[in-house]
């Protein structure tokens, strides 16, 4: 049934799925892989559009039912949400990897039905083949399809749209070719394989009990098609052909920027749809007196939806909280906790002016409750810029923190980035929480958020080491500086040698005492332990229990710092 | 003061006490952000009044529905103590038993209640049998020191909480220096019931309400949640100790009475002596709920079926909550009243009524721009028309009649609504529903009676048996007298008097419906056309005159039902000025409930146009 013979019909239709089908589908998804590569290899390349487009549809139709379905179950009727994302479950988690499910294993085992054609991988070995000019094997071919889709009218589907396209088929047709073609060459180590797959394809008969949808001869052809599919598992997961792009960073001919030039370059690049994100906002300003309200009446709020959100609630912190205690945490801090450190110490050392320290932060928590439960003077507004992030993420800190917002005085409002971050709370925590939930897509770029963050369009310059490098050494006496100079250069010369386990203590003494740099080990000792104490080297016991000494910064560092050093003197 | 640094991620801000001004008030952001101005203070004092009412009703509710279960509990209690003060008299075979009295209560999967029913318990706890009572949860108690330290410190406390009236700082020490251990324990309950001893001439409260040397009860909210070793610790000490104290544990159970002996090995649950109690179901508890809250006209707000079935979807498919569920309605009651400038006249009748002589001339104009009320002007004649859309003092009077024709409405819908429910919930597989929430909610979406459930539920009805269809009767005469609808005296009358004929027909079982035999008839017509037509009638009178008078009196109360649910049961957005006490913004519920993030990042990504409205998109 396709989606255009619905649409004809007007009408939405609720499939019944027999179970031999459910169980195709789920054990299909294996086979996908090497089936697609399979695919680009089809000498007869306008099939293999129709072949698509019917994919296409059937997919679309799978959309629709599980629409019905979600629709069904009520959670999401027929009234769509306000800003109009109205997207049933199976859509959402699918992304951008489309369920070929047992569509692709239908049309594979329905090339099968043709093996004399589509087992022929080159079209260079089959001249009579490509002497056709794509015309011809168009008439050729649409004439099968035609007698094909008039076999398919009663027993299964009839793709409308394929019909539609055979008028308009022949410029869609040559494009396609030259497409195929292309993929060809990409493909040629993995036809092999393919060829030998293809050979262990179903026969026809049983071809046409996959082709058609719930039929009754699929019961019986089960056992044998579960042969096969054990096969086409162990193909799939045989194949080395990997379907994610390898389009990399790494493959960019233009150099990575350090970190300055990129900022520069964003600065200057204009947001893009700035007055439609602007206007967006506004909307989102104009329910602050409303998060007021529902804080004041017991509930706290979560915010969520793409772009940052930091703007807007600092905005919020300006326009409302300017009268009133409140306490700004920023969870993407690296080192930001709930625990004894962060948000708890603020609380009682500059909120309630305790002096004191607390053996855990259970008991700094309790004292809190307390404080609070006594003094209904108290109020707290707490803003956490992303609820979510690495340090908040652990269930005791969520814990902690929904204890906190349990209490009746303190009004948490909180935003949240992470695709999964709702999984953070169980039912008892969600009640704590008391949520209430407002999407707020602002589509503004998370500078403030990334900002502790590596970017991986910047290069890794490790500028941060040379100049921490310089810096301490400059402080340090010649001596020093010479004993470090040293080290670097030993470093640098066994930079080809991967299992270079560092200078030996003793090694190293007898060099620096060679340079005249130390008199005594005792002299190079203390020097050591100072270059330790600012991590400038590392010291590793080797096997044989000899102290072996590196300086773990990256080579190219290294060098930098001794052509600069080079340059001082 | 900037929140970016890069050395804190905490920033704490005060306002200088001289600026700090008397904080807002609630009812001032209900004020600024509500989308009308109009009456904004006599909304949100409505609101608050409704929010409150909802609260303590809830809670009553709940109370009532524990009373049972806290019943068998404290019966459990005293009778554990009882054998505890039998071995106190009897010093020898004192330390041979050695197993803890236990109650494993089973409260359900719904976590969020728990906390709820557990205070309620400890309360009744406290008033009728021990002021020894220490609540456990497991995210407290990491490892039995922990548990023991927590243990002492709520026992310790409630004790001195008792006794503050007369000692003012008798040993307040801080917790954290008392050895905690069980000797500890057993010296400090030793001292404690000495002294209520000693007290009791002088003070009768602690003798009247608790009994001598209460029994020291410890209860595991999350029995589930804490972990094996501790629990098996405490078991296996307080084991030790059980002859020198009574102490009772009690288990709060999320899964089932099964999760004790996977928890604990046999060497250890044998120490204990385990009854087990299970609380009412979640289901049950929900239908109460919205048997008195949603069902009765006690409240003014209604819900509208879409709002419902977004409750109950919540309820059934994430958590079975019936706090969230109330949750969930409390924000349907400050939604409404903030968005909806009408809202004001969402409250009793006769106040209503008071308040609509008083509306400005903008919210007459937001009463004109209800549809409701727009299709009601369209069906009046001319004159009135013009007078309802012109003059403010016609339109107030109208108004005044309709709220009054909806609060009638209101007070015959619930009455039928059951009348039908009795009818329906008794018919093999439920066509329209099991549960009185799924009638109310096929009867808010359309016409009942135009649904193939009702047409099938009919027919099914019309097979009924007489006892069934007696029993039936006689509950819908119950409900019909006791609800306080005004019209109902002649239902009542009719069903009535349809109970005393199913009792004369069973007096008169034999008699038979004789009728002229048609045959004679047959023998008279000659035409074959009135031949044809005599047959025809014949086929059809046969199918009839097979109807025995039970039968027919059955057709007949069917029917009769039948009639009332079409006049009562009209859905309510049929009716005028349904806008006013029916919150119907299902979307705003779910988005704020029930939210779907993965969604909302998923539309951002592949359809922006959705939020960004730019052509270009």
């Amino acid at each position: 049934m396709s989606l255009a013979e619905c649409r004809s019909a007007g009408a939405l239709e609720v499939k019944f799925v027999p179970d031999e089908d459910v169980l195709r589908h789920i054990a299909d998804d294996a086979g996908i892989k090497v089936q697609k590569g399979k695919n680009q290899l089809i000498a007869n390349p306008k099939r293999f559009v129709k072949k698509l487009e019917a994919i296409s549809d059937d997919e679309a139709q799978e959309v629709l039912e599980e629409k019905s379905y979600v629709a069904v179950l009520g959670v999401c009727g027929e009234e769509s949400m306000t800003n109009g994302s109205s997207v049933g479950g199976g859509e959402v988690y699918t992304f951008q990897t489309p369920k070929r499910s047992n569509k692709m294993a239908e049309l594979a085992s329905e090339l099968a039905q043709t093996p004399g054609q589509s087992a022929v991988p080159d079209p260079s070995k089959c001249p009579e083949k490509t002497a056709k000019t794509p015309q011809s094997s168009k008439r050729s071919s649409s004439s099968q399809v035609q007698q094909k889709t008039k076999k398919n009218e009663f027993v299964s589907t009839t793709p409308y749209r394929l019909r539609k396209r055979l008028a308009d088929a022949q410029l869609e047709s040559e494009s396609e070719y030259s497409a195929s073609c292309s993929e060809e060459e990409e493909g040629e180590e993995a036809q092999k394989e393919v060829s030998t797959v293809l050979s262990h394809q179903k026969t026809p008969a049983k071809t046409k009990a996959v082709s058609t949808p719930p039929s009754r001869k699929t019961l019986t052809k089960k056992k044998d098609n579960m042969n096969d599919l054990v096969e086409e598992y162990f193909e799939a997961h045989s194949s080395s052909k990997v379907l994610t792009s390898d389009r990399t960073l790494q493959k960019l001919r233009r150099k990575r920027l350090n970190q300055q030039t990129l900022h520069d370059l964003l600065q200057k690049s204009p947001l893009a749809y700035a007055a439609e994100i602007k206007e967006l906002n506004q909307q989102y300003e104009s329910l602050f007196s409303k998060w007021m309200l529902q804080l004041h009446l017991g509930f706290n709020i979560v915010l969520y939806g793409l772009g940052s959100k930091h703007d807007l609630l600092e905005k919020f912190r300006t326009s409302m909280l300017q009268d009133c205690v409140h306490l700004v945490v920023n969870g993407y801090f690296p080192s930001i906790t709930v625990k004894s450190v962060s948000v708890l110490n603020s609380i009682t050392e500059e909120v309630l002016d305790h002096i004191g320290t607390f053996r855990s932060p259970l008991d700094q928590l309790e004292f809190i409750m307390k404080r609070f439960k006594e003094d209904s003077s108290l109020e707290l507004y707490v803003l956490i810029h992303n609820l979510d992030s690495q340090m908040l993420r652990g269930e005791r800190s969520q814990q902690i923190l929904a204890q906190l917002s349990s209490l009746p005085s303190i009004y948490l409002i909180a935003s949240i980035d992470h695709i999964n971050a709702p999984l953070m709370w169980d039912q008892a925590k969600q009640s704590l929480y008391n949520w209430l939930w407002y999407e707020t897509t602002t589509f503004s770029p998370y500078v403030e958020e990334t900002s502790y963050e590596n970017s991986l369009l910047v290069q890794q310059s490790g500028s941060l080491a040379l100049s921490s490098l310089t810096h301490v050494l400059r402080s340090l006496t010649p001596n020093a500086r010479g004993i470090f100079r040293l080290l670097a250069q030993y470093q640098l010369e066994n930079k080809d040698n991967a299992s270079y386990p560092g200078l030996s203590f003793q090694d190293f003494y007898q060099q620096c005492r060679e340079a005249f740099l130390v008199n005594s080990d005792l002299t190079l000792r203390a020097q050591l332990t100072e270059f330790r104490d600012h991590k400038l080297i590392r010291t590793k016991r080797g096997a044989d229990g000899v102290e072996y000494l590196l300086i773990p910064v990256d080579d190219s560092t290294l060098s930098d710092f001794l052509e600069k050093e080079d340059e001082d003197i | 003061m900037s929140t970016r640094s890069l050395s804190k991620g905490c920033f704490v801000f005060k306002p200088s006490p001289k600026k700090r001004k008397v904080s807002r008030t609630t009812a001032y952001y209900f004020r600024e952000g509500s989308s009308d101005l109009e009456d904004s203070e006599l909304r949100f004092a409505t609101c608050q009044s409704l929010q409150k009412q909802v609260k303590s009703e809830t809670e009553q509710i709940e109370e009532e529905l524990n009373e049972q279960l806290f019943d068998n509990l404290v019966s459990f209690l005293r009778r554990s103590h009882s054998a505890f003060q039998e071995k106190k008299t009897e010093w020898t075979c004192r330390t041979k038993s050695r197993e803890i009295p236990t109650a494993a209560l089973v409260l359900g999967v719904n976590v969020t209640d728990h906390d709820f029913t557990f205070r309620s318990l400890s309360e009744v706890l406290q008033n009728n049998v021990t002021p020894y009572i220490a609540l456990l949860e497991a995210k407290d108690c990491p490892g039995i020191k922990n548990l023991m330290q927590k243990l002492l410190g709520q026992l310790m406390n409630c004790c001195i909480d008792v006794d503050s009236s007369e000692e003012e700082d008798y040993e307040h020490v801080s917790r954290s220096r008392v050895r905690c251990s069980m000797t500890t324990l057993i010296n400090w309950y030793e001292s404690a019931t000495k002294r209520t001893d000693s007290e009791t001439p002088g003070k009768k409260r602690t003798s009247s309400r608790h009994w001598q040397s209460p029994p020291v009860v410890v209860i595991f909210k999350d029995m589930e949640s804490f972990t094996t070793k501790v629990l098996q610790d405490f078991v296996v000490i307080s084991s030790q100790h059980i002859g020198e104290f009574p102490l009772v544990l009690i288990f709060g159970i999320a899964t089932s009475p099964m999760i004790i002996h996977s928890l604990l090995p046999h060497s250890v649950s044998s120490l204990l002596c385990i009854e087990l109690f299970q609380s009412l179901s979640c289901k049950d508890h929900l239908s109460t709920i919205i048997d008195k809250i949603l069902l009765t006209t006690q409240f003014p707000l209604k819900l509208s079926e879409k709002v419902l079935q977004v409750l109950i979807n919540i309820f059934l498919y994430h958590d079975f909550s019936v706090q969230n569920f109330i949750k969930g309605f409390q924000l349907c009651i400050v939604e409404h009243f903030h968005s909806n400038p009408l809202s004001v006249l969402c409250c009793q009748l006769e106040e209503a009524k008071r308040r609509v002589n008083s509306l400005s001339h903008n919210q007459c104009e937001n009463v004109r721009r209800l549809p409701s009320f727009r299709r009601y002007v369209e069906s009046q004649v001319s004159e009135k028309q013009i007078a309802l859309l012109t003059v403010d003092s016609s339109l107030k009077e109208a108004v005044q009649k309709l709220l009054e024709d909806l609060n009638v409405y209101h007070e015959n819908y619930f009455p039928i609504l059951r009348c039908l429910h009795v009818f329906t919930s008794s018919l093999p597989k439920y066509p329209l529903g099991k549960q009185i929430r799924e009638l109310h909610c096929a009867c808010l979406e359309n016409r009942v009676w135009e649904t193939e459930e009702y047409e099938s539920s009919l027919q099914l009805a019309r097979m009924l048996n007489k006892s069934d269809l007696v029993t039936m009767l006689q509950k819908c005469v119950e409900i019909l007298v006791s609800s306080p609808g005004r019209e109902f005296d002649e239902i009542v009358e009719k069903l009535k008097e349809f109970l005393t004929q199913f009792q004369k027909l069973e007096e008169a079982y034999q008699e038979r419906d004789e009728s002229i035999s048609p045959q004679k008839e047959l023998q008279k017509k000659t035409n074959l056309y009135h031949l044809q037509k005599t047959l025809l009638e014949l086929k059809e009178s046969r199918r009839s005159k097979k109807l025995t008078k039970f039968e027919m009196l059955r057709f007949e109360v069917v029917d009769y039902i039948d009639s009332l649910v079409r006049h009562y049961l009209v859905p309510a957005d049929h009716k005028t000025l349904h806008e006013i006490v029916y919150f119907n913004t299902a979307s705003v519920l779910r988005e704020h409930l029930n939210a779907a993030p993965r969604i909302a990042l998923h539309t951002a990504l592949n359809n922006p146009y959705s939020y960004l409205k730019s052509e270009v998109l």
